[in-house]
């Protein structure tokens, strides 16, 4: 049976203020109801005046999708009754969009697949409910603070393409800083409507699943719809139209407005706002601030940096990280061992915001190894402690650090080894020529990596093969 | 047409408090305003261009610069009821419109 998706992302736009007043936008850790106003709580007599930044931010994510951005667009009341929405109704763009079209990109099963967006809309966001068994506790601070809302055309073919569009447009809202895209603090929630059909037959019912707050959430909710529908469709009934919630926790889908329960949202024309006109002035300052977007990044980094594929698509997934790493490459001038430093060692000890090292230091550490003055093990220890609080600088300065470089010293240790080991050395010459491996480890081991290993490989070889030793 | 069943629905929405006598006079009124709204409705204004907004004039922008809000007190001052910083209401599960509340 054939899935067919289509997809409602509502993203916090990054500005300071929100959308229709001067309360800060930034609730995260807020006392409850501490960032609200007479605009945001909807007193009677107060007037909503749109946010310049808001405007730009949701225009440069049009220019960049290939939206066709409207001339001008209009605001709606759209009503319900609901404690989260103090002014019994939320200000959206219903008749007519800020922008229309578009395609985001994203990593399907064969290659780049494209989805086409349908239109991009302004709106504010609602304030958060608390369930606390006998009441509800309603805080005000995140009503009207503005949201980004993208429509996409129903044309998702799997909850995995699902995930991957989703994971892709927040890569582009977060290079873009359009949106912190922080999924955990619920800057990018999705809605999605999903319908089955055998093939050739036409869609049946569509469901509505609200709420997904995680790409992983996307893929598992829409997974689990799909499953529902194919087995109500499998049994010959019938699937009906209705809007269910997604319990990440339980895994599960639950109905939550059956279709005798369709609504009126009696959307009508928001007086209060003049229609937003944009013109030709405002669009080509927004197109002229355009940041590079993680496609045009991609291409350069082929072009330029010989980066491509899996590597080039992991390094770009945050823009924190696509920084670095041309950070790193641009210092060290060897862009694609700069790709393999952060994608195994920097990523694995990357914490919460702070790289482990600064891309410079890294950059000439990484120039170092492959200028022969460090082994890969050493620079990767002098990592290892950069990350936990060492300072690099007097790293490597401190003789510990310091590789072994001459025959002299790399001589002394590998008569040393042997002495430690004298069966591995035994069985060397009795013709177990693997033991050699277990001997340059040990060596190794014992200057935590400070030596060249071909080198020491063959100073240990000589050593052995040298008759005195023989005895 | 508006009928009581349908105002006490609106009151509870609302948050407001009547008593028989007031909900007579509002469905009253009410009513009286939607019949003048459906002969309004009767005039074809196909070719009439809407005229929603006051006008285009004015500043329709702000800049997106953080003024100060209303301190918490002042926020919940006409809270039916506080808890913790919270406006408490009765529970809410389920959507919109939800008869549990």
């Amino acid at each position: 049976m054939d899935i067919v998706i289509g997809l409602e992302v509502h993203v916090q736009l990054a500005t300071r203020s929100k959308l229709f007043c001067g309360c800060s936008a930034d609730y995260f850790g807020a006392p409850p109801n501490s960032l609200t106003c007479p605009v945001c709580l909807g007193y009677p007599g107060t007037l909503p005046l749109l946010n310049r930044r808001a405007v730009e931010l949701a225009l440069r994510l049009a220019l960049a999708l290939g939206a066709q951005v409207q001339t001008s667009s209009l605001f709606d009341r759209k009503s319900y009754f609901y404690p989260d929405l103090p002014k019994g109704y939320q200000i959206t763009q219903y008749r007519s969009p800020l922008a229309v079209g578009g395609t985001v990109s994203f990593p399907g099963e064969a290659g780049e697949e494209h989805l086409r967006i349908r239109e991009l809309h302004l709106e504010e966001d609602a304030g958060k409910l608390v369930h606390a068994g006998d009441r509800t506790l309603v805080d005000l601070n995140r009503a009207g603070v503005g949201l980004l809302e993208i429509v996409t055309e129903p044309e998702l073919r799997s909850p995995e393409a699902a995930r991957a569009f989703v994971r892709s447009l927040r890569t582009v809202l977060r290079h873009l800083r359009v949106s912190s895209g922080d999924m955990e603090k619920g800057a990018l929630r999705c809605d999605a409507n999903v319908s089955l059909a055998r093939a050739g037959e036409p869609l049946g019912s569509k469901t509505e699943i609200k709420n997904m707050n995680s790409a992983r959430a996307v893929e598992r909710a829409l997974a689990a719809e799909a499953a529902r529908q194919r087995e109500l469709l499998s049994r010959g009934e019938r699937v009906e139209r209705a809007t269910y919630g997604w319990d990440d926790a339980l895994g599960k889908v639950f109905l939550q407005r059956g279709k005798e329960d369709a609504e009126s949202y009696r959307y009508f024309p928001e007086p209060d706002l003049p229609p937003l006109d944009i013109g030709p002035e405002l669009l080509a300052r927004v197109r002229g601030e355009l940041p590079e977007t993680p496609q045009e990044r991609l291409e350069r980094w082929a072009r330029e940096l010989a980066v491509t594929g899996t590597d080039a698509q992991t390094l770009i997934a945050e823009p924190e990280r696509a920084d670095y790493f041309e950070e790193v490459a641009r210092v060290c001038g060897r862009p694609r061992q700069a790709a393999s430093w952060v994608l195994s060692e920097v990523l694995r000890l990357w914490r919460a915001k702070e790289p482990p090292l600064a891309p410079g230091e890294l950059g000439l550490l990484v120039r170092a190894v492959a200028q022969g003055e460090f082994s890969r093990t050493t620079a990767k220890e002098l990592l290892r402690q950069a990350a936990a609080g060492a300072s690099l600088q007097e790293l490597l300065n401190s003789e510990q650090m310091r590789p072994l470089k001459g025959s002299e010293p790399l001589r002394e240790l590998a008569q040393e080894t042997l002495l430690a080991h004298p069966q591995a050395a035994a069985d060397y010459r009795a013709g177990r020529t693997q033991a050699l491996g277990f001997l340059v480890g040990q060596a190794m081991k014992a200057v935590r990596g400070r030596a060249d290993a071909p080198q020491l490989h063959r100073v240990l070889k000589e050593l052995l093969e040298e008759d005195h030793w023989g005895g | 047409m508006l009928d009581e069943r349908e105002m006490k629905r609106l009151e509870r929405m609302a948050g407001l408090r009547l008593d028989q006598e007031e909900r007579e006079t509002l469905v009253a009124d009410l009513e009286r305003m939607l019949s003048y709204c459906r002969i309004l409705q009767e005039l074809d204004s196909e070719t009439v261009p809407p005229m929603t907004p006051v006008g285009r004039a004015g500043r329709a922008l702000r800049e997106d610069d953080v003024l100060p809000s209303l301190s918490q007190e002042q926020s919940l001052a006409h809270a039916p009821e506080v808890r913790g910083g919270y406006f408490a209401v009765p529970p809410v599960f389920g959507e919109p419109d939800d008869e549990s509340w």
